[in-house]
C-alpha cells in the first residue's frame, strides 16, 4: 500500500542519522579497543595489547567481579521488591490500581542524580539515619559504614531500579488471563499452589526482563560509587570514567568499554531467548 | 468486579508492597522536608521551617544559566528525537529494507546500553570528527540517543492506528502526503504527546552521556554534580524540590491531555447513533 | 418440529434428591441486580441448561455455583452441605470455561493432570487416571501438545477431560461450544450428549443458543434481566411456554395480542369463539401450526383466515411464509416446501394451538 518513494522517504534519515550517529560511534569504540598510546597521543597501531590486559591483571579481575556482584545484588533486590509489589497490585488492589502503579511510576520521572543524593544525605556519617538512631538513642556514635560501601550503591541502585523491574513484571502478570487463575481454582488449588504452579511460569518472560533491566543498567553504572559508594565501591565503569579521564589511556577504557558492551548485549540476546522459550502464546 | 474468595484479603503481601513504596517514596520525602530546614541536611529530626534555601536558590546565577541550558537541550532534543523516531517507527513499521533486524537493535540500544558507552563512544566521535565539546554535543547526545525512546512510544501508537483508515482515505482520492497529515498523523496525537513529554523529563536528568560531552557551560544535572563533590548544602534539596514539583506536573499535565483525549473518545461513543 | 404434549417423564421436577439446591439466591454487582430471588433445583445425572441473553445473568449464577463469585443474599447447597462458603478449590463442582482456560505453559497431558496433581495424587494412580481421561475425549495422541497447537474442537475435549478427570458431582460448562464453527459445534453437541451419559455426572450447560438448549437438555431455566422465566423441560417449555417472552426466545412463533369479548377473541384480522373472561389476552402461535388450506374449508375445532403472501424464504424441506392478514397484520407461516407461491391464500390453525400466555 505505501509506494517505494514513501518508504525510503522515512526510512533514509533515520538510517544515515543512526548510521553516522549511532553506528560510527560504536565502530570507533571498537577501533580505539585496538590501538594503543605513545607518549599522551592515541597511535592508530592494530594490536590486542589492551584485551591481554583486561584479561591478565587481576586489578580489573577484581573490579569486574566486584561490579558483577553488585549488579547481581541489585537484580535481586529489585526483584524481591518488585515481584511482590507487581503481585499486589495486579491481583489485590482492585480499584486502587491505577492509582498505586501511577505511585510506582512517579519517582521515574525523578531525576537519578537528585535520588542518589538523597540517599547520600540519609546515609551520611552526620546523615539523617543517624541522626534518626542517635534521636532514638540506639547508637551514640555515627554509624560511619552506611556511606561509602558496596552496601550503599547497592541500596540506591535497587532505589533506581526496582520500579525498573517492577514494570514488565506487572505487565506480564496483567496480561494472564483472569480464566486461568479461577481454573486452576475450580481444579482444587489454593492460593499458594496457584502461584507456583500457574502465575509465576506464566509471569516468568516479565521477569526476565525485569532481571535484565537491573543487571544490565546496574552493571554500567558509574554514578552510584561516586556518589555513595566510595574507594570500596568502585564499579567497572568508574574505572572506565578514570582512564578517558586523568589517567589518559582510551584505547584500555574503549576495551573495557567494548567488554561491557559485548557482555550487555550477549546478556540482552540470551534473555531474548529465554524469554522466546518461556511465552506459550 | 470478578475478586474471587482465595484471592482477596492478604493482609501481610499489603503491608509489604506498603514496605516497598516506602522505600521508593522516603528519598523523596526526606529531600523534600530538608529542603526546608534551617540547620541544613542531615541530624533528626528537622527543625526550624525557613525559605531561606530557596532564596539563596534563587540568586544563585549559575543555577539558573544551568537551568536554562538544560531546558534549550532539552527542547532541541524533542525536536529532533521526535522527528527521526516518527520516521524511524514509519519505517520499521511500514517498509522493508536490507537490515532491518539490525536497524531496529541498533535505534533501541541507547534505551539499555549503560550510558556511559553512549557518552564516550560519541565522545570519540566529537574528537575524531575535531567537534569542540559544548552544549551542541550534548544536543546531539541527547537527540540520538532518546531516538529510542520516541520509536518506542510512536511505533506502539502506529500500531493501534487502524490501518482501513488510512486505506479509506486512499481510496476517497487523498494522496498519500496528504493521508500522513489527515489521517496518520492525528491518529499518533496522544504518542507524539507522550513521547514528548517523555523526552524532555529524560534530557533535562541526564547525566550519564551528558557528562562525557558537556563542554563549558554545564546542563542543571552537571551543575548540580559539581556542588556535590564540594559537599552537601540545602540549596540541592531546594533544587531537587523543584525539579521534583516540575516533573509532577508534567505528569499531571500529561495525564490531563490523556483525559481529554478520553473524554472526546468517550463522548463520540455516546454521540453515535 | 413436532409440537407434542411434553413426555412426563422428561419433565422431572426435580424436587426428591435434588443434588444442587439454588435457595433465594440474589447477587448486587454495585447498584445493579444481576440476579434476583433465584431458586433452582439440580437433581443427580441431570443435564439442565440455563439458557438467557447476554446480561440475564446466567453466567453469573455459574460463578456463584463455581464459588467465583459470593452471592449477596441466599444460600446455595449441594449434597445436604452449604456450597457457597466453600472457596471454589473445596468444591466438588468442576468447570468447563468459555474459552477453555487451558494452561498455555503445560502439556495436554499436565493440564488434564493438574486437579490431581494438586490434591497430591499417587504418580501411579494419576498416569493411570490421565490416560483413560485422555481415551474418553480421543486426544492419546496429542498427549505431549501445546494447547496452543490444538485446534478448537480439541481444546475444547482437553477441558472437558481436565475436569471431569476430578469426578465432581456437577460440571459447570460455560458456553463452551460458543467459540467453535458451525459444524463442528453440531459434532461436539452430540459428544457431549453422549458422554455425560456415559460419565453420570450432573452437567449445568450455560448457553444464549436455545437451539443448543433444546437439542441436549433434560431441563432448560430460562433467565431474563436476572429472574427465572420458566423451568421446564424443552419440549414443555416449546408447547407451553408460560409468557410471551419463553415463547418467542425458543423457537420462533406469532405473538397475536388482542382482546376477549362476549367468548369472542379478537386479534388483527382473526376471530374465533372462545369460552373465557373478557380482556386483553395474547396468544402465542407457532409457525408450523398454521397450514394452507387449499379446499377452503374447515373443521369446527380450526380458525380460517384469509391472507396473502408477502415474502417467501427457502429452507429445504420447509419454507417460511410471511403472510399480510390485512392491514399489515404479518404473521410466519411454516408449510412443506411446495414451489413459489403468491397472492391470496386460506390458511388454518387449530384452536388448541393459539395457547393462550402472560407477558
Amino acid at each position: 500500500m505505501y509506494s517505494r518513494a514513501y518508504k525510503s522517504l522515512v526510512s533514509l534519515p533515520p538510517l544515515l542519522w543512526v548510521g553516522i550517529f549511532l553506528l560510527l560511534p560504536y565502530a570507533l569504540m571498537f577501533a580505539h579497543s585496538f590501538w594503543a598510546v605513545r607518549e599522551g597521543l592515541v597511535v592508530h597501531q592494530w594490536n590486542l595489547h589492551n584485551y591481554k590486559i583486561l584479561f591478565s591483571n587481576p586489578l580489573y579481575a577484581g573490579v569486574l567481579f566486584r561490579t558483577m556482584r553488585i549488579a547481581a545484588a541489585v537484580t535481586l533486590c529489585s526483584l524481591l521488591l518488585g515481584y511482590p509489589l507487581a503481585y499486589y497490585l495486579s491481583f489485590h488492589a482492585h480499584a486502587r490500581k491505577e492509582l498505586l502503579y501511577q505511585l510506582v511510576i512517579v519517582p521515574l520521572w525523578v531525576s537519578y542524580l537528585v535520588r542518589g543524593y538523597a540517599w547520600k544525605t540519609i546515609l551520611g556519617s552526620d546523615g539523617i539515619l543517624n541522626g534518626f538512631l542517635q534521636y532514638l538513642h540506639l547508637t551514640h556514635e555515627p554509624v560511619v559504614f552506611f556511606l561509602y560501601s558496596p552496601f550503599a550503591v547497592v541500596l540506591m541502585l535497587t532505589h533506581i531500579y526496582t520500579p525498573f523491574a517492577f514494570l514488565p513484571i506487572y505487565a506480564a502478570l496483567e496480561h494472564i488471563p483472569r480464566p486461568l487463575v479461577e481454573a486452576s481454582h475450580d481444579l482444587g488449588a489454593g492460593s499458594t499452589q496457584t502461584f507456583l504452579r500457574v502465575i509465576l511460569p506464566l509471569s516468568m518472560p516479565g521477569l526476565l526482563a525485569g532481571a535484565t533491566f537491573a543487571f544490565v543498567l546496574s552493571l554500567g553504572d558509574f554514578l552510584a560509587p561516586l556518589l555513595v559508594g566510595g574507594p570500596s565501591g568502585i564499579m567497572i565503569a568508574n574505572v572506565v570514567q578514570t582512564l578517558f579521564g586523568a589517567a589518559f589511556d582510551w584505547p584500555l577504557g574503549a576495551t573495557i568499554s567494548v567488554f561491557i558492551l559485548i557482555l550487555t548485549v550477549s546478556l540482552l540476546f540470551l534473555s531474548e531467548l529465554l524469554e522466546k522459550r518461556w511465552s506459550f502464546k | 468486579m470478578t475478586s474471587s474468595s482465595p484471592t482477596r484479603r492478604a493482609p501481610l503481601l499489603a503491608t509489604y508492597a506498603a514496605f516497598v513504596f516506602a522505600f521508593i517514596y522516603l528519598p523523596i520525602v526526606v529531600l523534600i522536608l530538608y529542603s526546608f530546614n534551617r540547620d541544613g541536611v542531615g541530624g533528626f529530626p528537622p527543625r526550624h521551617l525557613t525559605l531561606n534555601w530557596y532564596a539563596q536558590l534563587f540568586a544563585d546565577a549559575p543555577i539558573w544559566d544551568s537551568v536554562l541550558n538544560s531546558l534549550i537541550v532539552a527542547a532541541s532534543s524533542v525536536v529532533l528525537s521526535l522527528g527521526l523516531g516518527l520516521l524511524a517507527a514509519l519505517a520499521l513499521d511500514r517498509a522493508t529494507f536490507p537490515g532491518k533486524a539490525l536497524f531496529r537493535r541498533l535505534v533501541l540500544l541507547p534505551l539499555i546500553l549503560p550510558g556511559i558507552i553512549t557518552g564516550l563512544s560519541l565522545l570519540m566521535f566529537a574528537v575524531f570528527a575535531g567537534v569542540h565539546l559544548s552544549l551542541l554535543t550534548v544536543f546531539l547526545g541527547h537527540g540520538t540517543a532518546l531516538i529510542s525512546v520516541a520509536t518506542t512510544e510512536l511505533f506502539a501508537g502506529l500500531q493501534k492506528v487502524d490501518r482501513a483508515q488510512e486505506e479509506a482515505s486512499l481510496d476517497l482520492g487523498a494522496t498519500p502526503w496528504q493521508t500522513f497529515w489527515r489521517i496518520t498523523l492525528p491518529n499518533l496525537k496522544l504518542s507524539l504527546i507522550a513521547a514528548g513529554l517523555l523526552i524532555f523529563t529524560l534530557s533535562m536528568d541526564e547525566i550519564a552521556v551528558t557528562f562525557f560531552l558537556i563542554g563549558r557551560d554545564n546542563t542543571l544535572p552537571l551543575q548540580i554534580w559539581g556542588r556535590l563533590r564540594r559537599g552537601i548544602t540545602p540549596e540541592i534539596n531546594a533544587v531537587s524540590t523543584l525539579i521534583f514539583a516540575v516533573s509532577v506536573a508534567l505528569i499531571v499535565i500529561w495525564y490531563r491531555v490523556r483525559a481529554r483525549g478520553l473524554g472526546t473518545q468517550a463522548q463520540e461513543l455516546l454521540e453515535r447513533p | 418440529m413436532s409440537v407434542s404434549l411434553a413426555n412426563p417423564t422428561e419433565q422431572g421436577t426435580a424436587t426428591e434428591a435434588a443434588l444442587l439446591e439454588v435457595r433465594k439466591v440474589a447477587k448486587r454487582f454495585g447498584t445493579i441486580d444481576v440476579l434476583k430471588n433465584i431458586s433452582l433445583n439440580i437433581a443427580s445425572g441431570e443435564f439442565l441448561t440455563l439458557l438467557g441473553e447476554s446480561g440475564s445473568g446466567k453466567t453469573t449464577l455459574l460463578r456463584l455455583i463455581a464459588g467465583f463469585e459470593q452471592p449477596s443474599v441466599g444460600e446455595i447447597w449441594m449434597s445436604g452441605q452449604r456450597l457457597d462458603i466453600l472457596p471454589p478449590y473445596r468444591r466438588r463442582v468442576n468447570t468447563v470455561f468459555q474459552n477453555y482456560a487451558l494452561f498455555p505453559h503445560l502439556s495436554v497431558r499436565d493440564n488434564i493432570a493438574y486437579g490431581l496433581r494438586v490434591k497430591n495424587t499417587s504418580r501411579s494412580e494419576m498416569s493411570s487416571r490421565v490416560d483413560e481421561a485422555l481415551r474418553m475425549v480421543k486426544m492419546q495422541d496429542f498427549a505431549a501438545s501445546r494447547p496452543s497447537k490444538l485446534s478448537g474442537g480439541q481444546q475444547q475435549r482437553v477441558a472437558l477431560a481436565r475436569a471431569l478427570i476430578n469426578r465432581p458431582q456437577l460440571l459447570l460448562l460455560d458456553e463452551p461450544l460458543s467459540a467453535l464453527d458451525a459444524n463442528l459445534r453440531k459434532e461436539m453437541q452430540g459428544e457431549l450428549k453422549a458422554l455425560q451419559r456415559e460419565v453420570g455426572i450432573t452437567f449445568l450447560f450455560v448457553t444464549h443458543d436455545q437451539e443448543e438448549a433444546m437439542a441436549l437438555s433434560g431441563r432448560i431455566a430460562l433467565l431474563r434481566d436476572g429472574a427465572l422465566e420458566q423451568v421446564a423441560s424443552p419440549r414443555e417449555i416449546y408447547a407451553h411456554p408460560a409468557t410471551a417472552y419463553a415463547a418467542q426466545f425458543i423457537g420462533q412463533t406469532n405473538l397475536l395480542r388482542g382482546e376477549i369479548r362476549d367468548s369472542i377473541a379478537t386479534c388483527g384480522a382473526l376471530r374465533w369463539l372462545l369460552d373465557e373472561t373478557d380482556g386483553p389476552v395474547i396468544f402465542s402461535l407457532r409457525p408450523e401450526s398454521i397450514r394452507i388450506c387449499a379446499d377452503g374449508k374447515r373443521q369446527t375445532s380450526e380458525v380460517k383466515f384469509r391472507a396473502t403472501v408477502r415474502q417467501q424464504f427457502y429452507g429445504g424441506p420447509s419454507e417460511l411464509l410471511e403472510v399480510d392478514c390485512g392491514s399489515g397484520q404479518m404473521l410466519r407461516v411454516r408449510i412443506p416446501a411446495r414451489g413459489p407461491l403468491a397472492g391470496e391464500h386460506d390458511f388454518v390453525f387449530t384452536l388448541a394451538d393459539a395457547i393462550r400466555m402472560k407477558e
